[in-house]
């Protein structure tokens, strides 16, 4: 099925949730309001015309400033059986960072979620161990946010197993060879 | 009564940490496992030992300098990455590149394929205990990082592919030596196989092990020799051909059974396809140009004419500085069958030089998550096993 | 001498003053061979190995890296001798020793050639099985007093390891017993000269096939190595220890290996007997047997991968025992027919 078409079909089965459709380079992309994703998801893997069966990735997105709402989690679905691609973009906004999971339909998903609120503090509701992934547990901030400084959070704000480490090194300077 | 059996019933676990030190998870991996005996009740993976951030610091490079980021995921196939990467870009940007650089990126990127298997094949025999095959392979892994030598200077982190074709043009000593590799390889590849394909205990330690339904790897999202094992061809060279890969002829070898074994199997074959690839590139490498002409907006331009023309001097200049300015805005998501599986870029372009978000998915990063229905209920010596059927670089993990 | 020991001593206690006399000086030369052998063992093997791999094994130290192993023993000797603040101080200190010794003290009725042993005695086949499983002991209580997972998941393995695979060696060793109605080490050898090649090997070759098998799981040896496998446990059993205990349970493990080999060399393979004698060498053809074994035991290590732990219990419970049993009961039927 061809891209637009896809768009077209979640727009026809789900009018209310459809924001915008929009189609670049031959991909399409389907804005959708947040409350209304699982229903589409879990749509879009059963229905035999579509059998959205892989979900190639989910990431977030972050519109610091450049548009309302805030946050998009952006899904790319592919069906093995029909060779097709649908890009899916949640619209989550800043004071409520909260989408339900898409666990349900793909189990592929968990890491997926966790990295998207380790990065952008995005929470999925229904994600059965919603734990930090690449960062430790204790990290502060989302490092992907636009307004996560660049350059880390600053000498006073090091991370605090970082700084046991240099406390650590210090004091084992006194074993060394040539002190 | 009730508290004999409370008490008999009252089980200990065994908590062991494989890793990050472990000599069996090839980098920085950690696994906790739960263990009843010798059998794994829950296997828990930890990862970001070897986060860098690269997604971060490619939203603050240019496109043209967050080429040498990628090599940095994948350090055993950075050429797959590296051609992901500016097929992607391309993808986003609008730029063809011409058809030599297409058919020479189709052939450094089997080139890697075979390496990283090869690499694959090493440890994944090591683990199991099978000593020799990880010093035969290694002989031939080290031949093709001669090959990547040879042509662009570099061994491990090449950068050799560039927006719209690749930084220099192949010499006839360097494809003659590649056409010499092909020729030995296959035979090489028996030497493998005369060691571990039919050996009982081989056998005994793969087929059964780690078992994955077509069905349930769609789901996870695996991808590459993990979903192909399971009997399902998706092949993105094959399902979306990017550079000369519909020029080219090949088959993707499929199992049934998704165990181990047959991932061992499909990636055995696919040493013999790309090897075949590898050869027809060869054959038909077109005569041309390396870079597109015609793109000189977001292409850099050869030095020789940076020094003689104005205008190329400015496309330079600002290229450099501040990347292609010109970019259109909108996204893209493009994806490459890298040696491990589907390796995506996700793009986001504001119209300036540097992506607005740069998503990268990487295929490790998913089977990693896919460890636990993978290897709970089995034996700790089958968590090895399946460690190395995933074939997990943790520099892509990670990011 | 004797005249001087005579006044020395009284009367009649000279000859056993001799006879120990004799008994420390063979144990001197046996210790001094066999530490000989076992620092060129390793050599061997990685030479051995190194060039079944395509590389060239040890070539740093010496002539062809010959001085290697005095290098690696200067290593280990002067390497920090870690003990994990966790462990079991008495017991770590010991399970070493103990490997060592039963190891060692198995040498004792092991005979060289015609009438040099140390103890000759007539239950030297059932010395060498209670010693080795006497050995499992040090490994159990090395693996359970590091207070190390790894360690422990080791011991374990090995402890269920050697327990089943020692029933199948003693029950490989019956066939050898009942032909030649002796347990004594040199009777046997004695015996074997009565036979084709001057051996059990044709008589008895599904004895010496479980043997051989047996003997390498008894050791640890690769395919068998579960106790010690790297990628799953580090280096199981002795993953804490370090420097000379380290080099304790290194010792132990060679000469283990070198037993073995001289067992299935003296019960199997006709002992210092062969095709001709060589002169003024009368252990000539014990020798090449045991190298000749040995290099089967590296040539194995560099060709097959590592059992899973449960089907290496079900390789011994269900196959080399039930093939040990049958080879007693056909070698006992064919006894009494004769």
């Amino acid at each position: 099925m061809e891209p637009l078409q896809i768009a077209d079909k979640i727009k026809e089965k789900f009018p209310e949730a459809v924001v915008s459709a929009s189609e670049y380079r031959g991909q399409a992309a389907v804005v959708l309001k947040k409350e209304s994703i699982l229903g589409v998801a879990g749509w879009l893997h059963d229905e035999p015309d579509m059998s959205m069966d892989l979900l190639k990735d989910l990431c977030g997105v972050d519109y610091f400033g450049k548009k309302e709402p805030r946050f998009e989690v952006v899904y790319h679905l592919y069906s093995i059986k029909h060779r097709h691609m649908i890009r899916l973009k949640a619209q989550v906004p800043e004071d409520d960072p909260k989408i339900q999971s898409v666990m349900p339909v793909w189990k592929g998903a968990d890491w997926h979620e966790r990295e998207c609120f380790d990065m952008f503090g995005i929470e999925f509701e229904g994600h059965p161990d919603l734990r930090r992934v690449l960062l430790p547990e204790d990290w502060e901030g989302h490092p992907l946010r636009k307004d996560y400084p660049l350059e880390g959070p600053g000498p006073d704000k090091e991370w605090p197993a970082y700084k046991e480490v240099l406390d650590k090194a210090k004091r084992f300077k006194e074993f060394e060879w040539n002190r | 009564m009730e508290q004999v059996d409370k008490e008999t019933s009252a089980r200990e676990e065994l908590t062991l940490s494989l890793g990050p030190q472990h000599p069996a998870t090839h980098g920085v991996l950690k696994l906790v496992l739960e263990l009843e005996g010798e059998t794994v009740a829950k296997c828990t993976p930890h990862v970001g030992y070897l986060h860098r951030g690269v997604e971060k610091l490619g939203e603050n490079r240019t496109y043209l300098s967050a080429l040498p980021l990628t090599d940095r995921l994948d350090y055993v196939a950075s050429m797959s990455y590296n051609v992901g990467y500016v097929v992607a870009v391309e993808r986003l940007l609008g730029v063809e590149p011409p058809e030599r650089a297409k058919f020479i990126r189709t052939m450094v990127s089997e080139m890697a394929r075979i390496s990283s298997h090869l690499l694959w094949l090493a440890t994944h025999a090591l683990d199991i205990g099978a000593m020799t095959v990880f010093l035969y392979a290694f002989r031939e892994r080290e031949w093709i990082n001669d090959l990547f030598e040879m042509l662009c200077g570099a061994r491990l982190t090449v950068s050799y592919p560039r927006i719209g074709g690749v930084r220099n043009d192949v010499s006839q000593e360097f494809l003659d030596s590649l056409w010499k590799f092909t020729e030995e390889f296959p035979g090489r590849l028996l030497e493998y196989e005369t060691l571990i394909d039919q050996n009982r205990i081989w056998l005994k330690r793969t087929i059964g092990i780690g078992v994955v339904s077509a069905e349930d790897a769609a789901n996870l999202g695996l991808t590459g020799p993990m979903i192909r094992g399971s009997g399902v061809p998706y092949d993105l060279r094959k399902f979306a051909p990017y550079d000369a890969y519909d020029q080219v002829e090949f088959d993707v070898p499929t199992g049934t059974n998704g165990d181990t074994y047959d991932r061992y199997r499909v990636r055995m074959e696919e040493f013999r396809q790309s090897n075949g690839i590898v050869r027809q590139c060869i054959e038909k490498l077109p005569p041309g140009p390396v870079m597109a002409p015609d793109a000189p907006k977001f292409t850099l331009p050869p030095k020789e004419k940076v020094m003689e023309d104005m205008e190329a001097l400015i496309h330079h200049f600002v290229l450099v500085t501040k990347g292609p300015i010109t970019a259109p805005e909108g996204e893209t998501y493009s994806a490459i069958e890298a040696p491990k599986g589907e390796l995506g870029f996700f793009f986001i372009s504001d119209g300036s030089g540097t992506p607005y978000r740069m998503r990268i998915r990487t295929p490790s990063y998913v089977h990693a998550l896919a460890l636990p229905y993978l290897t709970e209920g089995s034996f700790v010596a089958d968590v090895i096993a399946v460690i190395g059927t995933a074939d997990l670089v943790l520099g892509e993990v990670d990011r | 001498m004797t005249g001087f020991l005579e006044t020395m001593f009284s009367p009649g206690s000279a000859d056993m003053i001799l006879t120990i006399g004799t008994i420390v000086v063979k144990i001197a030369i046996l210790i001094g061979i066999v530490l000989l052998h076992v620092a060129y063992a390793p050599y061997f093997e990685r030479k051995v190995i190194g060039h079944m791999q395509v590389r060239m094994g040890p070539m740093r130290v010496g002539p062809h890296g010959l001085l290697q192993p005095i290098a690696d023993g200067l290593k280990l000797f002067f390497k920090e001798d870690i003990i994990p603040a966790q462990a079991d101080k008495s017991i770590f200190y010991i399970s070493p020793v103990i490997c060592l010794f039963t190891a060692m003290s198995t040498l004792a009725v092991i005979p060289i050639f015609g009438g040099f042993v140390i103890a000759n005695i007539n239950i030297g086949i059932l010395f060498v099985l209670a010693m080795s499983s006497l050995g499992a002991y040090g490994i159990v209580m090395s693996g359970w007093s590091s207070n190390s997972k790894y360690a422990f998941l080791g011991g374990l393995r090995s402890s269920a390891q050697v327990i089943s695979y020692e029933i199948a060696m003693g029950l490989s060793l019956v066939g050898v017993i009942i032909m030649s109605g002796s347990l004594n080490l040199t009777d046997i050898v004695a015996a074997q000269e009565a036979y084709p090649l001057k051996s059990f090997i044709i008589p008895q070759i599904i004895g010496f096939f479980v043997f051989c098998v047996a003997a390498m799981a008894e050791t640890n040896r690769t395919p068998f190595d579960l106790p010690e496998a790297e990628s799953e446990l580090v280096a199981g059993y002795f993953t804490e220890y370090s420097g000379m205990r380290f080099a304790l349970f290194f010792l132990a493990e060679y000469i283990g290996m070198l037993l073995m080999c001289a067992i299935a060399a003296i019960c199997f393979l006709g002992g210092w007997n062969g095709p001709f004698e060589v002169p003024y060498i009368p252990f000539f053809w014990l020798l090449v047997k045991v190298y000749a074994f040995m290099f089967i035991y590296y040539w194995v290590r560099a060709t097959v991968p590592r059992y899973r732990y449960d089907q290496l219990m079900s390789l011994g419970w269900k196959l080399m025992i039930p093939l040990a049993l049958f080879n007693v009961v056909l070698t006992g039927t064919i006894k009494m027919l004769r």
